[in-house]
This record gives structure tokens, C-alpha cells and sequence, in this order.
């Protein structure tokens, strides 16, 4: 069954590619939620946050974070369609590596992020945005971002794979969207009263954009860069291994 | 699969049992079906057929009883079965987004077959659908669709095929044209299961039928077996066979007010 693993995924890969490239649509709407932030933060709130910095390269990190959590959703809603259209069904009665399907729909969510990504940060070129990081310190925040993206897409799996209807497969992103509003996306913690304070240091969306701040500045990464990597990885395998059981159930 | 070249049925069941949670679907059936013959599971909806259709095709683990297609074990050799098989499902499932030719491409490439744009093709021309291959499924019509599907289904000929209600939702034409390409598939040594809560269709199609129902198989036999089991006609100025609509609805109570008042004014008792 394994012997076919890696054809059978490409050839699934080059299908839900096809379903990108063919609606387009599908990236900007995940693009424009956070477009709208960076517009109305950097132009209307950021003139009265004092972070030291300009505005635009300070919220930046925090915006790259909720591109990938609205475009997981589209992840969740895809396999859901795929679920529902009986695709699934018939793929799974098919002489293929069973898990190749999955696997094709993983690897299609990170192509559509990064792609988000990329449009993301060119909006905020254009809106002054300037880093003089080098190649490492880019790649580093890729690498980051690709951690970050496949975590959440393996937790955007299993609701695409149990959900009853398209609004509940993309409803559980909702809160991710909204996890960098407590955390030092928008405004330092410093300002934030105790318990939120507390609450916003210590998740794991502060220490990411942390360290992805540090790699823009080029400042020392400190530990930040390390619990950054550890939320990630630990998302990535409690997700991955939740993920995979819902699918095992679901496919008998 | 050589190794498997026996003789007998080609789809074996025996005692099969599946729950979901307190619901008993199915209460321990058993059918066989031979090898090249189209043959009809009849039933109302909720009577089981899709869980008879999807522990066959690999998707589903029965509770009890054993399940063997083209020889091999559906719980032990699944990988085995899967290569023997094709599944329509009840909803047609192709891919809205691509088009007809690319679905079956798709599906060729999936199947490690060589030359997927030949096979590709050939099944367009073969389902008249050579004019439409170009353009995305989602401006299909019905009937197209279920040909497509069907055509799907047909790539790296597999000697069973499963239709799960290959006709539920469809227009008469195109119930037609898909009975037409069902048809063709049993005249080429294909095994076909399909299931229906249409009479007729089973009438049409099947060599042989069996009437599931609250998860048992109530009767299995012939068109003319299963007419047998109601005393022949004997009325008094015209004399008319029972339909198979009657054994249906005598075998599995009918309750409906069109049932009954359609068995009465043909007083055929």
C-alpha cells in the first residue's frame, strides 16, 4: 500500500492545486481579513500606540499569524467538501495509500498559505514595511511559518473530517483569529492589567511574534525563538496525532 | 489476483451485522452473487443497503459475519479488494471543479495505469460525453454526471462493480441512459451489485434481486422466482401475474395508502 504513498499524493496534490488556481477568490478572501487589519491599525489606531518603532513593522508578525488562521479555514472547508461530495468515499475505494489523501489536502493548505502569506507582506511593502534582515533571518521566519501553518492545519483536519456543515468546519478558527488581539501582536503587554497580562505573555502567539519581530530587527532572538519552536512542534504533534485518529475512526 | 481464479460467486456474505450505536442495521445477511451478473439489492430507504454496499467496498468494518469479494476477504485483504472494485457512491462523486476528462484522468493516474489521456478519451467517447470532456462538471447535467461517474468507475476494469442508487434523483431520460451503460457493463463479463428502491429498475437490470429488509434479506431469487412466491392470478375475467411491485409489497407490509388501494383495484385474489 505504501509503495505508492508519494505518487499517489502528488497526483492528489496537483488536483486540490487545480481547485486553487481555479478560484482564486478563495485566497484573497483569506487575505483580505488580514489586509483590512494591517490597514486600520497601521492608519487609524497606530498613530496612539507608542511601540517604539514604526507601527507597521511592530504589527506585522501578529498579521502573518492570522493570515494562516483564516486561511486554515479554507483547509477545514475543502476536506468538508470532500467529505460531503462522496470524492472521499470514492478514493478510499481505491487501490491507493489511504493516507495520501490527507496528506494531499496538508500539503495544498500550505501552498495556499504561503501564497497568502507572500500577498500579505507585499501589501505591507507597499505600506512602508522595511526589514534589513538578510537570507537567514527570512528563512528563519519561513521556517517558522511553516511550522505554524502546518500545526494549525492538522488541527484544521479534524473538524474538516467531523464537521456537519461548512459553517461548523470553519466556525473553530474564529478563536485563532483572535488569540493575537491578547498577545503582543497589536500593543506591548506591558500596558495589559495582571491576569491578561499574564495571559497574553505566557501563549504561544507572543512568543511567535516575538521571535519573528527579533528576526525582522535583526535583535538578539533570545529564548523566545526556542518557545516559539516548542508551541509549534507540540501543536504540530498533539494536531497531527488527533488528526490522525479521527481519520482512522472515520475510514473503519 | 490470478491466484484467484476460482469458480462460484464472485461476491460472497454470510451473517453480516452492523450497528450504529443502539441501531441495528443489518441482522445478519446473506446473498451470494455470480460471477458477470448484474444483481439488485431492493430495499426502502433506511432498509441497510448503503452499509451492505460500503462494508463490501471496504469503507465500513462489519460487527459480525463474513464478507468476500473476487475472493479475497473484505476484513483481511482489503487492499486486495480495493484493487478488484469500483465504487459509485449514491451522490455522484466527481470533482465539481475539474473537468469530465480531467476526472478521469485523475482517476487513471490513481489506478497506476499507463496512458491516462487514452484511456481518458476512449471512456468520453464511449459515454458520449467527447463534446462535454473540456468543460467543468459543475455545468454538467444530471444524467452526465452519473455518466461520468460511471465511467469512473470503469477505469482499470474492475470485475465488480458497486452502484449504491445509480438512479436516485435522476430525470427518466437519463435513468435510461444509465441503465443503457449498466447493461453494456454486464454483456462485457463485469459483475455488477447494485441498489434500488426503484421496482422497476431492478425488474429492468438484475439477473437476480433480494429484498432487504429491516436488515435481513427477506427473499433472493429471479424475477420470475420471486413471482412465484405469490399465488398466481386468478381472477375471474382477466388473468394477471403478480408484479414484482406485488411481491415487494406483500413481503415487506406495505402500509402506504397508494399501496394499498393500488393492490386493491387489481383484485388479484
Amino acid at each position: 500500500m505504501t509503495k505508492h504513498f508519494f505518487g499517489d499524493t502528488t497526483v492528489l496534490l496537483g488536483r486540490s492545486l487545480r481547485h486553487i488556481t481555479r478560484s482564486m477568490d478563495t485566497i484573497i478572501t483569506t487575505t483580505i481579513m488580514p489586509i483590512a487589519f494591517l490597514l486600520l491599525f497601521v492608519y487609524v489606531f497606530g498613530g496612539a500606540i507608542k511601540t517604539g518603532t514604526s507601527y507597521v513593522n511592530y504589527l506585522l508578525p501578529g498579521i502573518l499569524l492570522i493570515t494562516v488562521a483564516s486561511g486554515i479555514a479554507y483547509t477545514a472547508f475543502r476536506l468538508f467538501l470532500d467529505m460531503k461530495s462522496g470524492i472521499f468515499e470514492r478514493f478510499q475505494s481505491m487501490p491507493i495509500a489511504r493516507s495520501s489523501v490527507l496528506w494531499a489536502h496538508v500539503l495544498t493548505s500550505l501552498v495556499a498559505n504561503l501564497i497568502s502569506l507572500v500577498v500579505v507582506v507585499l501589501v505591507a511593502l507597499l505600506m512602508g514595511f522595511h526589514s534589513g534582515a538578510g537570507v537567514a533571518a527570512w528563512l528563519a521566519v519561513a521556517g517558522i511559518l511553516i511550522l505554524f501553518t502546518l500545526a494549525l492545519t492538522w488541527l484544521a483536519v479534524i473538524p474538516g473530517l467531523t464537521a456537519k456543515t461548512p459553517d461548523g468546519a470553519s466556525a473553530f478558527s474564529y478563536p485563532l483569529i483572535f488569540l493575537p488581539f491578547i498577545s503582543s501582536a497589536f500593543v506591548p503587554t506591558d500596558t495589559m492589567p495582571g491576569p491578561v497580562r499574564v495571559f497574553a505573555e505566557n501563549q504561544p502567539v507572543t512568543s511567535i511574534v516575538n521571535a519573528i519581530r527579533d528576526l525582522f530587527t535583526q535583535q538578539p532572538v533570545g529564548t523566545d525563538i526556542w518557545i516559539a519552536l516548542g508551541w509549534c512542534v507540540g501543536l504540530l504533534v498533539v494536531a497531527y496525532v488527533f488528526a490522525m485518529n479521527t481519520y482512522r475512526r472515520k475510514i473503519a | 489476483m490470478t491466484a484467484n481464479k476460482i469458480r462460484g460467486p464472485v461476491i460472497h456474505v454470510q451473517g453480516l451485522e452492523k450497528s450504529y450505536k443502539e441501531l441495528q442495521v443489518l441482522r445478519g445477511v446473506d446473498f451470494d452473487v455470480a460471477r458477470g451478473s448484474i444483481f439488485a439489492l431492493l430495499g426502502s430507504n433506511g432498509a441497510g443497503k448503503t452499509t451492505v454496499v460500503k462494508i463490501l467496498s471496504t469503507l465500513l468494518k462489519a460487527d459480525a459475519g463474513t464478507a468476500s469479494v473476487h475472493g479475497f476477504d473484505v476484513a483481511t485483504h482489503p487492499a486486495e479488494v480495493r484493487e478488484s472494485i469500483s465504487l459509485t457512491g449514491q451522490f455522484a462523486a466527481v470533482d465539481e471543479i475539474l473537468s469530465g476528462r480531467e476526472n478521469l484522468v485523475l482517476v487513471a493516474r490513481l489506478r497506476h495505469l499507463k496512458d491516462p489521456d487514452k484511456i481518458a478519451d476512449h471512456l468520453l467517447a464511449r459515454f458520449s460525453l467527447t463534446g462535454a470532456g473540456a468543460r467543468k462538471v459543475s455545468t454538467y447535467s444530471g444524467g452526465m454526471r452519473r455518466r461520468l461517474d460511471i465511467a469512473m468507475s470503469l477505469i482499470g476494469d474492475p470485475p465488480v462493480i458497486f452502484l449504491d442508487e445509480p438512479t436516485t434523483g435522476l430525470d427518466p431520460q437519463a435513468r435510461i441512459e444509465v441503465w443503457q451503460a449498466v447493461k453494456e457493463l454486464a454483456t462485457n463479463g463485469t459483475t455488477v451489485l447494485l441498489t434500488t428502491q426503484y421496482l422497476d429498475e431492478a425488474e429492468q437490470l438484475a439477473d437476480r434481486i433480494a429484498i432487504l429488509h429491516e436488515g435481513r434479506i427477506l427473499v433472493h431469487g429471479t424475477l420470475a422466482e420471486l413471482k412465484q412466491l405469490l399465488p398466481p392470478a386468478q381472477v375471474e375475467y382477466v388473468e394477471k401475474q403478480p408484479t414484482l411491485e406485488d411481491v415487494f409489497l406483500t413481503l415487506v407490509g406495505a402500509n402506504s395508502k397508494d399501496a394499498t388501494s393500488a393492490r386493491t383495484s387489481k383484485e388479484h385474489r
